[in-house]
């Protein structure tokens, strides 16, 4: 295990009187993919904004080492069609030159598109050029948030054993909202699985990839986790069996 | 050829020449919406100028400038969209404006030339306040350049790369109030957008490059203040609508360009 790049203790986080991040506590290596997984608005993207310092947190700490650069991969790009801009002009904006650019079109493979402009790019390749922008500077932690978003199978494939070479290459920590628990768990060192607060967290387990396994017991039942309590609608949680043991990091009664 | 016409000519150069890059982000950001806010807010500088006695050049420079921070501030808090905002911004600064002037019986505000420019009665006064803004405009985009294309394409990216986005996008806001406070002498409260978006929107159609966009967007603007004076000499037209005139005619004849891609 590498250094902590980033270190989180009892975060929380409310928008009105939504609690939406409740007592937090992770850390990111240097080194170290960890997967972020959990229902829709489950407070994932609230959770990589605090990371990325794009919002401050109401309570607990946020540790940063003191050389932590982070390269962000957004869900999505919207640039507005009136903006003319090549892809290797989009890339420049992160200020760098333009060897630099080319080089990192290159090894997310699609160098030839350099002249293109960005709104002209298929989704798997707008996908490449955001990634492309991300490890541009040379980052130590990667933040991806829905990588593969949009992108057909065999390219999410493709994108995700890049994404694993990238941060081998560039030795960096990488943080990753996923859904596609099946296709990054090979390579993921470290599962979060997030509703409001920490359910459960650990290494996924090596099994079958079989399309009809995953259909029966659903995707949260091919990784190694103690998922001892179930969940409302919104988010709260249910005790089923009058007996509720708590997972690590979970404060709530 | 006599000198107000002369001053209206490099007048209207002038604004011409800031009108091309700040239009360009005015339809790269969509806030077309913004430049009627802000013209609707100069009536109220009118009005408040003539009441409280100051003078109205810095009245309605002013008020303009002040509604820009509140959109900045209110659009950081984030709880209603932009264009409800700008709405309710927009429509209120109108309604105390018209209110203020109504409570002034003694005094009769040139509403014409205030709704449609008055660009044949620009002094050397006006020029002096011109070029020393275009010029200050112009350094400012000039410096921020970069930054403003970057908040402009994902501000999120454009924040965890180290860009302080607020403050960015505040210098913007604030330029475009200012520039359009000098515009409103040109074309008025009415046409003001039009002159910021319609040379930016023709010269899309033939650049690849943001720069080369705003670059060209300069030069048709300029190019139009040119065609709608000549316009306007020849017919009588007030001046401001010839200028817009001229630029929706150069826009149509682009339509019949291929779009660069």
């Amino acid at each position: 295990m590498g250094s902590t790049l980033i270190s989180l203790d009892k975060v929380n986080k409310r928008f009105d009187s939504h609690h939406v991040l409740q007592n937090i506590s992770m850390q990111l290596n240097q080194g170290e993919i960890t997967t972020l997984i959990g229902p829709n608005g489950a407070g994932k993207s609230t959770l990589v904004r605090i990371i990325l310092g794009l919002l401050t947190a109401d309570s607990g700490s946020v540790q940063r080492g003191a050389n932590l650069s982070i390269g962000y991969m957004p869900q999505k790009l919207h640039i507005d069609p009136t903006l003319p801009i090549s892809t290797c002009r989009f890339l420049q904006l992160a200020d760098t030159s333009h060897q630099a650019c080319h080089q990192a079109l290159d090894s997310v493979g699609i160098g030839h598109l350099a002249a293109t402009p960005i709104q002209k790019l298929s989704g798997g390749e707008i996908q490449r050029a955001l990634l492309a922008r991300a490890i541009l500077r040379q980052p130590n932690l990667l933040v991806l948030d829905e990588p593969a978003q949009g992108v057909d199978i065999n390219g999410q494939n493709a994108l995700y054993k890049m994404i694993a070479d990238l941060s081998k290459s560039l030795n960096c920590g990488v943080l990753m909202v996923s859904h596609d628990l099946h296709m990054v768990m090979s390579a993921t060192d470290q599962v979060v699985c997030l509703n409001h607060h920490i359910c459960c967290h650990g290494r996924p387990e090596q099994v079958t990839q079989n399309p009809a396994y995953i259909d029966i017991f659903g995707q949260t039942a091919i990784y190694a986790h103690n998922h001892d309590h179930q969940h409302s609608l919104h988010g709260e949680v249910l005790d089923t069996d009058g007996v509720h043991q708590h997972g690590e990091g979970c404060d709530h009664d | 050829m006599t000198d107000f016409l002369l001053y209206a000519l490099f007048g209207g150069l002038g604004v011409a020449l800031v009108a091309g890059p700040l239009g360009c982000f005015v339809v790269w950001r969509r806030m077309a919406y913004f430049g009627d806010t802000v013209a609707h807010s100069a009536l109220l500088g009118v009005a408040l100028g003539v009441l409280l006695e100051i003078n109205l050049s810095i009245a309605v420079t002013a008020v303009p400038l002040v509604i820009a921070l509140g959109l900045v501030f209110l659009e950081q808090r984030g709880f209603l969209s932009l264009d409800t905002l700008l709405g309710i911004l927009s429509h209120s600064a109108l309604a105390a404006g018209l209110v203020v002037i109504s409570l002034l019986p003694d005094v009769r505000v040139d509403l014409m030339s205030l709704l449609f420019g008055d660009l044949l009665s620009v002094t050397v006064n006006d020029l002096w306040v011109i070029y020393t803004v275009a010029a200050a405009v112009l350094l400012l985009l000039g410096t921020l350049w970069k930054k403003l294309v970057n908040i402009t394409v994902d501000p999120e990216l454009a924040a965890v790369e180290g860009t302080n986005v607020v403050l960015v996008r505040t210098a913007l806001m604030l330029i475009t109030a200012l520039v359009i406070a000098i515009a409103m002498k040109i074309v008025g409260v009415l046409l003001i957008t039009a002159l910021l978006i319609i040379p930016a929107a023709t010269a899309r159609r033939f650049t690849h490059t943001p720069e080369k966009m705003a670059l060209a967007a300069s030069i048709i603007a300029m190019v139009t203040v040119v065609m709608g004076l000549a316009l306007s000499w020849y017919t009588d037209a007030p001046a401001g609508p010839a200028v817009v005139l001229c630029a929706a005619l150069l826009f149509t004849l682009s339509l019949g360009l291929r779009q660069k891609k």
